[in-house]
């Protein structure tokens, strides 16, 4: 059942000999040890697992590894860039929009690619654009604001 | 009011004046054996440490002081025998300060409002206090963290740790140059002298030392009103990690030569295993089958292998009848135990209820219930188990690492010596987390696969083998006079718990009783436990009385109410929200509710908007003004309360456990709507500062007003009663 399947993943080369319908999460926690991609539910319900396919935000949870061959795939471990973190990942220490955390890999990875297709969103444009993504701890009101803070900056720079 | 301490109830320490008795007489939380006596020697101390300062924080005063002796000036013991019984511990080294402690951290950011607590007596950067946590090996034994315990309790500590370090440095560098102590100054990490460019690190002032120094409760410390660094806003202090994603939580715990473990559940709650099939297994799947009793699972080399074994496993159970939530609460109230002591009903009673309700000038009686909910939080059990002999080290997720401890030391059948649980900040908890199913299930496969085992439940095992906020039914009877005063109170709890459940409205005859009941669900302790049930049966029903006595909600209970704090909470809440100025637009209400738990006191007013034809109910805006003493860290105590009341939307309106026949119905994100982004309105914060109150915590107390000020809203919006929670979860007009 196995196939040898070549990833692009955070800009490099990655060869994982895996069954294709494994799902992507489980090949980069287990196989490729990139942890902050989490697990929440496995039913694309919760948002925890998103990474970026091509740019899109996408649940890795329900995405078999095999559709992701040869696309470039970006995790939250491939959002800092020479040391230096992303506008959103510094938004979110600014606004201190977290509690466990847990939420927060999925929520920086949503918040990224939407900012991309809407650079300055109002409120409900980002409410909306986040219900997919759940924080049992509630800090919604601050990740409001962190995805606010990151697109003004983005629109200043 | 008066007190009768015969009377076992959850909150009758003498309410408003801050006390509480130091373990919570709360059924529902789960109690601990007696503290363990801790077997570390002072050398061992410094051959695990290195040299430097040591500082022990004595849980038994008596006892700290005959073994440690009164410090001699300019130095510390070389030779005291440490106590036994220790709650933590700093060290200041060569290079850094670490300090040790029981508590975990569970989102509610105590990593941070700890390293704060020791930042600011010590005068030592904030970002520099290495703090490690919940490792039975390393760490003193603590119950555990919950119950809003840690900021009155570890925050205490630590602090007077902190000071004792600080003076024992100045002690050293005075004896070091030769000059009066009371001229040196410790400021950020270094000793100087008043005036002078002459300083010294810490760890250069250390260097060679091996001190100790024993702290008994009672040392003086900085009053709250001298905070610099406590009282101020810091950001979490590991930040960073977290969104990186290099953090890594229990579920994210590796260790080479790793299986994956899955483990067989029943069908439904109750069955148990008659007779099991194990196929023979694809060798390259590396497959190890366990049967213990009605415990069956397998590990394997991946996950997916590991789901492939367990589904071939052919098992066949006894199922027992169950009971469905359509009869859960006629079951509660037919089911009462009657016990002896703590596991019995509790009672209050003053005055003259029966009489007195008979004699009021007005009577009313209600039924309020208040379903099962799942803590649900985002990172599910987690815990990766690995032998070596006889030794057993267990990575896991729980509120409670020394308990954990123990329950896998017992299932294992080992020494709980050779137990070691260790606990990396998790995924969250709100009270969900106490136990240790998932260390005890990895720690059987890894003992009989002989490698380590990973175990995550998935969300669907989290939402039907963990356990629930119980379930409860509550009877209110009440008696008011012509004037709005209140003559007597009758209120029954049955089954959902004694947290919050007195009164604190002045009413002269009273009867408080929570009754115990056989239940159908595996039930626990849950953020704030049944103070958020107790709240709402008993601020919807004062709402009720306040329309029978034709009287302003808030005027009302001003009119019932003595204690200050609450008086001042109250007035906060209602000042801001505008509750004398405004009037609701019309398909608008307002709603107001209150009450004081653990230390803490809360107001909470609620705008509701309700679409009459579609049933839809909004929350247009919430205020909750909140007060716990001293501020310890005003936007982490923010965060708190807007993440309190966010969760406690759920609970109020929508989630729901529905289970039939000994399944849950609704084990799944997709059937258990919790809040998300659209359900939440704008909150506004008050924060009254007590700085002559010691601080209390802040994670659950929160949460209690938001539920009855929901449901007063939306009483004043339609005139619809609601006393069931959750109040809609199908939408107001099938409520
Ligand atoms: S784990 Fe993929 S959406 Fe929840
Ligand atoms: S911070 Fe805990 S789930 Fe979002």
């Amino acid at each position: 059942m196995a196939n040898v399947i070549k990833l692009h993943v955070n800009g490099g080369v990655q060869v994982v000999s895996t069954d294709p319908r494994a799902s992507l999460l489980s090949v980069l926690r287990d196989q490729l040890d990139l942890t902050g991609t989490k697990y929440g539910c496995g039913e694309a319900q919760c948002g925890a697992c998103t990474v970026l396919i091509d740019g899109h935000p996408r649940r890795s949870c329900i995405t078999p590894v095999g559709t992701a061959a040869g696309r470039q795939i970006t995790t939250i471990e491939g959002l800092e860039q020479h040391g230096k973190l992303h506008p959103v990942q510094e938004a979110f220490l600014t606004e201190e929009a977290m509690q466990c955390a847990y939420c927060t890999s999925g929520m920086i990875m949503t918040a990224v690619a939407f900012l991309k297709s809407n650079p300055s969103p109002t409120e409900e444009e980002i409410a909306h654009a986040m219900e997919g993504n759940i924080c049992r701890c509630g800090t919604y009101p601050r990740i409001v604001a962190a995805i606010q803070r990151a697109s003004h900056q983005g629109t200043q720079s | 009011m008066t007190n009768d301490p015969s009377m076992p109830l959850a909150n009758d320490a003498p309410l408003g004046s801050g006390s509480e008795s130091a373990i919570e007489p709360e059924r529902y939380e789960f109690r601990a054996p007696a503290v363990h006596h801790f077997g570390l020697q002072r050398r061992d101390f410094f051959k695990f440490l290195g040299a430097g300062v040591l500082v022990v924080c004595a849980l038994k005063q008596v006892a700290a002081a005959q073994e440690s002796g009164a410090p001699p000036p300019g130095g510390l013991g070389f030779g005291p025998p440490l106590p036994k019984e220790i709650s933590a511990w700093l060290h200041v080294g060569e290079n850094g300060v670490t300090v040790y402690t029981g508590k975990v951290e569970i989102g509610q950011n105590i990593r941070t409002s700890l390293a704060q607590a020791v930042a600011e007596e010590l005068r030592y950067p904030v970002g520099k206090v290495e703090l490690t946590m919940g490792d039975t090996q390393l760490t003193p034994y603590d119950m555990g963290t919950f119950g809003s315990r840690t900021t009155p309790t570890m925050n205490l500590q630590l602090r007077k740790v902190a000071a004792a370090a600080r003076e024992q440095l100045i002690a050293l560098a005075a004896t070091k140059w030769n000059v009066d102590a009371q001229k040196l100054k410790a400021v950020n990490g270094r000793v100087e002298v008043a005036g002078t460019k002459r300083s010294i690190a810490y760890g250069e002032l250390v260097a060679a030392q091996q001190l100790t120094a024993v702290i008994p409760a009672d040392d003086p410390l900085i009053p709250p009103a001298q905070w610099t660094v406590e009282g101020k806003s810091i950001s979490k202090v590991d930040g960073r990690d977290f969104v990186t994603g290099k953090h890594r939580y229990p579920s994210d715990q590796t260790l080479p030569g790793m299986l994956y473990g899955k483990i067989l559940r029943p069908p439904s709650f109750g069955a148990t295993l008659v007779s099991i099939n194990a196929p023979s297994f694809d060798l390259a799947d590396n497959v190890t089958f366990v049967r213990d009793g009605d415990f069956a699972g397998v590990a394997a080399a991946t996950e997916a292998a590991a789901t492939r074994a367990l589904n071939a496993l052919q098992a066949k159970w006894n199922e027992q009848p169950q009971i469905s939530n359509s009869d859960l609460f006629a079951y509660l109230k037919g089911n009462s135990v009657d016990a002896k002591g703590f596991e019995g009903a509790q009672k209050y009673e003053t005055g003259s209820v029966d009489k007195d309700l008979a004699a009021a000038d007005r009577q009313l009686h209600q039924t309020y219930t208040v379903s099962y909910i799942q803590h649900a939080p985002l990172e599910p059990r987690a815990a990766l188990a690995q032998w070596s002999g006889n030794m057993l080290t267990v990575w896991t997720g729980t509120q409670r690492p020394f308990a954990v401890r123990t329950e896998v030391a017992q299932a294992t059948r080992v020494p709980e010596e050779q137990v070691r649980v260790l606990m990396p900040d998790m995924g969250a908890a709100y009270g969900g987390k106490h136990t240790g199913e998932c260390a005890v299930e990895a720690a059987r496969l890894a003992r009989a696969a002989n490698a380590p085992v990973k175990l995550v439940w998935t969300r669907e095992e989290e939402f039907t083998w963990a356990y629930f906020r119980p379930a409860g039914v509550i009877d209110v009877a009440g008696g008011i006079r012509n004037d709005g005063a209140l003559a007597a109170w009758d209120y029954t709890n049955y089954n959902s718990g004694a947290a919050g459940i007195r009164t604190f409205y002045e009413v002269p005859s009273q009867r408080i009783v929570f009754q115990p009941t056989r239940y159908p669900l595996r039930q626990g302790s849950y953020r704030a436990l049944a103070a958020t049930a107790n709240h709402f049966a008993r601020e919807s029903f004062m709402d009720e009385l306040a329309h029978a006595a034709n009287m302003d909600p808030l005027a009302f209970r001003l009119k019932n109410l003595k204690n200050d704090r609450l008086r001042a909470v109250f007035a906060a809440a209602a000042e801001k929200f505008g509750w004398n100025r405004a009037k609701p637009a019309p398909g608008h209400g307002f709603g107001i509710a209150g009450g004081f738990e653990k230390g803490g006191n809360v107001a909470t007013c609620v705008e509701a908007a309700v679409d009459r034809e579609s049933g839809f109910v909004k929350i247009a805006r919430v205020v909750v003004a909140f007060e716990c003493g001293a501020i310890v860290n005003p936007e982490n105590l923010k965060n708190q309360i807007v993440g309190a009341n966010i969760m406690g939307i759920g609970g109020a309106l929508f989630e729901k456990i529905n289970f039939a026949g000994g399944r849950i119905l609704n084990a799944q994100f997709s059937k258990y709507r919790v809040p998300r982004f659209s359900d939440v309105p704008p909150i506004d914060v008050v924060l009254l500062d007590r700085k002559d109150i010691p601080p209390a915590g802040a994670g659950e107390t929160p949460i209690v007003g938001l539920a009855p000020a929901i449901g007063n809203a939306i009483f004043q919006a339609t005139g619809k009663r609601l006393r069931s929670l959750p109040m809609i979860p199908n939408g107001l007009n099938s409520a």
